[in-house]
């Protein structure tokens, strides 16, 4: 269970920081906005999650080497296309809605993040809606296919696949870090790592 | 299309402005203004009006100075301010 939860936490502590990479940059100001603020979200969820598992939040978050790291590698894509980017996140939030509703069962807080994330999948669904007939949105969404299927379980994917209208192939698991993710990790733990032992923020 | 955005801070309270943004259409224009004007919890209710939707009313016809008929006028105040230390005067 807490590996489940842990790769959840990094899945949306990553996808926040790939996310914010458009923060200023974003085609229209409005979704620079909203894109950012979703990203934030996703931080935050990621937070509320490590404060479960861990008395120190930040040291879960932080202090572990890349390859400890329980991320799928759908989030750790450096993408900075538009259309990969949009597809990124409507496939995460799909394959999030399935992930997250199994966990509400047993789990308050995962009911407590599905209801942030429905605004979030709203404004999926809205890009999705416009632009699921766009040849480079429907590329772009079978490019990442493989990766989807990778952030929900093995028994979640006809679930997966019946909602987003595809076929099952074969999935890009998690636990293969690659250097990207590598430079990523050097980058969030900048800050962290050159602060003296014993800062306080 | 531009949208301007109205909220509504506590219930109960008008709607004041709060900004304006510009959406393709109203979906846009939903998703985005939940983002930038309720995600704090700042607002408990939006309106998001089409600009074209609003009727514009600025010009006025000034030729003669018709300010005397507010009732904010300060020969008014001035009478009131006498007509109460008369008041007073008397009673005291």
């Amino acid at each position: 269970m807490n590996e489940r939860l842990l790769g959840l936490a990094d899945d949306e502590l990553v996808i926040g920081w790939r996310d914010s990479e458009w923060t200023g940059i974003a085609p229209m100001l409005e979704e620079d906005v909203a894109f950012s603020s979703i990203a934030q979200n996703e931080i935050g969820h990621a937070r509320a999650v490590y404060e479960m598992l861990a008395d120190d939040a930040d040291a879960l978050a932080f202090d572990r080497t890349p390859a400890e790291y329980r991320c799928a590698p759908l989030v750790q894509l450096h993408l900075l296309e538009w259309a990969h980017t949009i597809a990124r996140r409507w496939l995460y939030e799909v394959a999030d809605e399935i992930r997250i509703t199994t966990l509400m069962a047993d789990l308050p807080l995962a009911a407590k993040i599905n209801r942030e994330e429905a605004y979030h999948r709203m404004h999926a669904e809205m890009w999705h809606e416009r632009l699921g007939d766009e040849p480079r949105f429907r590329n772009a969404v079978k490019e990442l296919w493989p990766y989807a299927l990778g952030v929900v379980l093995p028994e979640q994917r006809e679930e997966l696949c019946a909602r987003v209208k595809l076929d099952e192939v074969e999935a890009v698991e998690r636990g293969a870090n690659d250097e990207a993710f590598a430079a990523l990790h050097n980058e969030m733990t900048s800050v962290r790592r050159s602060a003296p032992a014993g800062a306080q923020w | 299309m531009i949208y301007e955005v109205f909220r509504r801070e506590r219930k109960g309270q008008a709607f004041e402005h709060a900004g304006s943004l510009v959406a393709p259409d109203t979906e846009f224009a939903e998703t985005w203004a939940r983002e930038q004007y309720g995600r704090r919890g700042e607002s408990v209710a939006l309106w998001l009006v089409p600009r074209d939707a609003i009727h514009d009313v600025e010009d006025w016809a000034d030729e003669f100075d018709l300010k005397y008929r507010r009732v904010d006028g300060c020969w008014i105040k001035a009478r009131l301010k006498e007509a109460r230390e008369r008041a007073a005067a008397r009673t005291g």
